[in-house]
């Protein structure tokens, strides 16, 4: 049985240090840019900490498949709904509306470069 | 304000304690022995912090300096080298 926490992984193998340049997708710096929102002292929505917090309840499986910044707004949405910030039927019918929207832009764009 | 338990030069032991919670002590170093380098200052808990909360108390929070081969099993580099990490004061016991 292990101690150690899933995250706390300071001093085990990691292999091969990636040390190539590349840039940020658009969705990451947004979510840089909510998690910094939510974090100035006008609103203190979420803290560093909260935001590490969260990370580390992901669970091991979750923490390794998701990238970093799909950490970072997994945490930040599990904080927020805790806290009542948003609701779970909020959140879930934006998503939706927003998933149907994308998909009805992606699909108009597809019938206009035919025609 | 509180009062500092531990003075630059100290030696301490990192508490070997596994909580639930969020912690910032590094598994690692856990059951360690150190010296203290320098006190860094008082700061808000970030184990309260962690959960929404105000986290006072503020703690003391320590330099501390561990000799690599006292941290690391087998260490092959050489034995002068040390390694700092910033330890809150609750999670370090004097050793005498």
């Amino acid at each position: 049985m292990t101690l150690r926490r899933h995250h706390d992984m300071g001093g085990l193998d990691a292999g091969p240090v990636e040390d190539s340049e590349h840039d940020y997708a658009m969705w990451e710096k947004r979510v840089d840019a909510i998690v910094k929102v939510l974090s100035t002292p006008e609103r203190k929505l979420l803290s560093t900490d909260e935001l590490r917090r969260g990370i580390e309840e992901l669970g091991p499986g979750v923490y390794d498949e998701l990238n970093y910044y799909e950490r970072w707004i997994s945490s930040a949405t599990n904080i927020l709904l805790e806290k009542g910030v948003v609701s779970v039927d909020e959140l879930g019918r934006k998503m939706a509306e927003i998933e149907a929207r994308w998909t009805a832009d992606r699909e108009n764009l597809a019938s206009e470069t035919r025609s | 304000m509180s009062t500092k338990k531990f003075n630059p030069g100290d030696s301490v032991r990192v508490r070997e304690a596994y909580p639930p919670g969020h912690v910032r002590t590094p598994y690692f170093v856990r059951g360690c022995n150190g010296q203290i380098q320098q006190f860094v200052g008082s700061f808000a808990n970030p184990e309260e912090l962690a959960y929404g909360r105000d986290g006072k108390p503020e703690m003391q929070l320590y330099r501390v300096t561990f000799k690599q081969s006292d941290v690391w099993q087998g260490y092959q580099g050489p034995a002068a080298d040390t390694l700092v990490i910033d330890i809150y004061e609750h999670w370090l016991e004097p050793i005498s």
